[in-house]
């Protein structure tokens, strides 16, 4: 407790609180978000970090504060000082285990940035609460306990992070108060670290030697570390690129959720932009159908905006009246999606039950909801080693690669591309369970890859799209996101 | 193009495309309202998801005749704004043994919310119900998805919750299952007050300091909001500046002595603040420190 600093300089804003209430909503108004996931083992010292960045940015209050103190002295497994982990154990089920069973999630901020962290578990049967937290994830946190170095559940985090998409990602070397702050030691995981990194094709990750519990490197440089020259902690997730600023940059995409009619003078198209910008005057292309309009308004309860980007929730209107409905693509006129009913996905499953092959399952996919079934597994991947394994099927936890079929055609991009038109989840038919998470990789069929004629059309009836000519089956288009090394 | 959407745009974007998904793939959609500064910002962002419409759905308030008379004057004037329908369920049980916070302790709120709640979605048929809880708030909800099941019998368990990925809500359920919907799980009280204050939304007057009657007890501060709170012998009201931070039912919601009078002197006073929200309840401290678990479980929201 006593090392604790709180005249940091990432959190010096109780002064203008105090002095200037409108000068800092001014400066809470203008934050930007990143939301990350905390992956380790049990004893890595997850929750123990997680609890430290509530403490530091002082999410924790006083009456919280004396609770946690009375229930380490209780329960805590820090003897008499503040056992942090106690902060994010939620349930009462997991509070009596000692251990963290489901994802939850917990908000910090600091002058620059609101926080949103997905605390996951590092048991091995809980796979799926990994992915399930990483899917909304800009960054992940990888926690390595530096006496033990990078060991099977690093691997294992390491790829799940990796399969879900988050390119940004931080290898926390934890607990070096252990190993009396030694370079030599962190050097030597981050070499091992390295290796295996580069084997699955990770890019590029930020190394850091920290101590949640010391707090050494998290919100300012610790001196106990001179030989270390990198962000803290903090400072990293203050300043990396959060992953909407990357989604602008792409073709404009809105799944539409619901058409909003209050009268027969106005017919609106809700949802929320997936990709790029659009405004008024600009070409769109209604996916699947590949009708063509362009957009008359972007209208708001605050007034019509100039445009929208991605990941704005708006309303569009447009110039002539073309059949959209839910479930419908509004895209870039000239740059739109593929249109395909089989592809090669990457499963992740996550029920009880195993997959079924030939189970007729639901698939819901940004607003599109089909019936799609799965053809047996090419192969499942080893978490732990990568290796690719023959298998009929896929258990609870298993994450493997199979052929889809869906019986209607349903606008999508690769996930790589694409989260929000390449991510989908199965659902039971019979249970409504939601039994997988998915990622398509590529369209085995460009049957319905068309070219588009020009269709600008007002009538109500009869489709006037014209399919281009089909092309040989299993061509690639691209690359999956999923893939192993080979 | 550097544009780079703040936090509290990103916040209202989900919370948007939620209630968008919910009116699209439920039959009989409500909204829980509960008057309360959460309420005002959920509500606030309803009327944005469905421009120029008003909300498809009706707003409900499961009453439990204690709230605080300012809370039922806000009640009726924004739902006269917004254009909604406005139901009001009184648990008839509790109406008629006449259960109140004073004399029945813990069933006071077990009957007219718990049971109050559970009984006006039986009557209405709704299969999905719109609440305004935060992430933030409390342990148990910290582990809540923002698509919260519930069997026929309303309850809910935490070690069966649906995956939720990416922004994908899976709203398939057998006939008789509900859900009950988060849309601000993840914004915090801070963002909520922000937001208000961006957005110029209506709030209860009593959230801003005044000079109002009190009696103290057990350590909580009690506005004697009518004259059917019983005072003991020698109680006096006296007056004090006070606001509160968060409104239930007066006789159970404890106040702050404040001066802060305006919008961001409030934000102010919470952020230099160092109890809990949740604190002036008294429901996080019944069962001990799983209080709300519990509650949750027999289905309260």
């Amino acid at each position: 407790m006593a090392d604790i600093d709180t005249k940091d300089p990432v959190y010096v804003t109780d002064a203008l609180i105090a002095q200037d209430i409108d000068a800092y909503l001014d400066q809470h108004q203008h934050k930007t978000m990143l939301r990350f996931i905390t992956c380790g083992s049990v004893d890595d010292g997850k929750s123990t970090l997680i609890g430290r960045l509530l403490y530091d940015s002082k999410m924790i209050f006083e009456d919280q504060l004396a609770a946690l103190e009375a229930d380490s002295k209780r329960v805590g497994t820090q003897g008499q000082e503040i056992d942090f982990a106690l902060l994010v154990d939620g349930l009462a089920a997991e509070r009596e285990q000692g251990i963290t069973i489901d994802v939850a999630y917990r908000f910090f901020s600091t002058e620059k940035r609101k926080f949103i962290v997905a605390d996951t578990p590092g048991h091995e049967q809980y796979t799926r609460n990994m992915v399930t937290g990483a899917s909304t994830a800009d960054l992940a946190v990888i926690l390595i306990d530096a006496r033990k170095g990078v060991l099977t559940q690093t691997r294992r985090h390491s790829y799940l992070a990796h399969l879900i998409g988050i390119r940004n990602i931080v290898l926390a070397v934890n607990k070096m108060d252990l190993v009396d702050y030694s370079q030599t030691r962190f050097d030597e995981i981050v070499a091992d670290y390295t290796a295996f990194a580069q084997s699955i094709g990770i890019a590029g990750f930020v190394p850091m030697p920290i101590s949640g519990f010391k707090g050494d490197n998290i919100t300012g440089r610790s001196a106990n570390t001179p030989w270390y020259t990198g962000p803290s902690l903090i400072e990293h997730l203050e300043t990396v690129e959060v992953a909407t600023a990357v989604d602008l940059a792409k073709p404009f995409r809105l799944p539409v959720q619901w058409v909003n009619r209050p009268n027969l003078d106005f017919r609106g198209f809700a949802g929320l932009v997936a990709t790029g910008a659009i405004k008024p005057g600009d070409a769109i292309r209604v996916l699947p159908s590949g009708k063509t309009s362009t957009v008359k308004s972007v209208v708001t309860l605050g007034g019509d905006l100039p445009e929208a980007i991605a990941g704005q929730s708006v309303t569009l209107t447009f110039a002539d009246e073309i059949d959209c409905s839910r479930g419908d693509v509004i895209a870039a006129a000239d740059a739109p999606p593929e249109v395909s009913d089989q592809f090669e996905a990457t499963l992740v499953w996550m029920a009880d039950e195993a997959m079924h092959v030939g189970r007729s399952y639901w698939l819901k996919l940004a607003s599109q909801t089909v019936s799609v079934t799965v053809h047996q597994p090419k192969y499942a991947v080893n978490v732990n080693t990568m290796e690719h394994v023959a298998v009929k099927t896929l258990e609870l936890n298993a994450i493997g690669v199979a052929q889809i079929a869906t019986d209607r055609p349903i606008v999508f991009e690769p996930y790589a591309d694409n989260r929000t038109l390449g991510g989908f989840i199965l659902i039971d038919k019979i249970t409504n369970a939601t039994v997988a998470a998915g990622m398509l990789h590529f369209s085995l069929r460009r049957a319905q890859n068309v070219h588009w004629q020009a269709t600008a059309t007002t009538s109500a009836t009869g489709s006037t799209r014209t399919w281009g000519s089909p092309r040989p089956t299993g061509s690639r288009t691209s690359a999956g996101s999923a893939r192993s090394p080979s | 193009m550097a544009k780079t959407l703040t936090h509290l745009e990103r916040l209202e974007a989900e919370s948007i495309h939620i209630m968008r998904e919910v009116v699209a793939e439920t039959e009989r959609p409500v909204m829980l309202y509960s008057v309360g500064k959460d309420s005002a910002v959920m509500l606030h962002l309803a009327r944005k998801a469905f421009y120029p419409s008003p909300p498809p759905f009706p707003l409900l308030h499961v009453d439990t005749t204690w709230k605080f008379r300012e809370m039922y004057k806000l009640r009726d004037r924004m739902a006269k704004e917004s254009g909604m329908e406005l139901l009001v369920y009184h648990n008839p049980e509790a109406q008629e043994r006449g259960i109140n916070p004073f004399d029945h302790g813990p069933l006071h709120t077990d009957m007219w919310k718990t049971e109050g709640l559970k009984q006006a979605l039986d009557k209405w048929g709704f299969d999905a119900a719109f609440g305004g809880a935060r992430r933030d708030e409390e342990k148990s909800r910290a582990k809540e998805r923002i698509f919260s099941f519930r069997t026929a019998s309303h309850g809910w368990d935490p070690k069966n919750q649906r995956p939720e990925l990416w922004n994908l809500y899976n709203a398939r359920k057998a006939k008789g299952e509900s859900i009950r919907v988060f849309p601000i799980s993840n914004w915090t009280e801070l963002d909520v007050w922000q937001y208000i204050h961006l957005n110029d939304i209506p709030i209860v007057p009593l959230y801003f300091a005044a000079k109002r009657p009190t009696v103290e007890r057990d350590g909580m501060l009690l506005m004697v909001d009518d004259d059917r709170f019983p005072l003991k012998p020698g109680e006096v009201p006296v007056e004090r500046s006070i606001r509160f931070r968060t409104l239930g039912c007066y006789p159970l919601t404890g106040a702050v002595e404040s001066e802060a009078k305006t919008l961001p002197e409030v934000i102010q006073e919470t952020l230099l603040t160092t109890t809990s929200e949740r604190q002036g309840r008294a429901i996080d401290k019944d069962a001990g420190g799983a209080g709300m678990e519990v509650k949750k479980q027999q289905g309260y929201f």
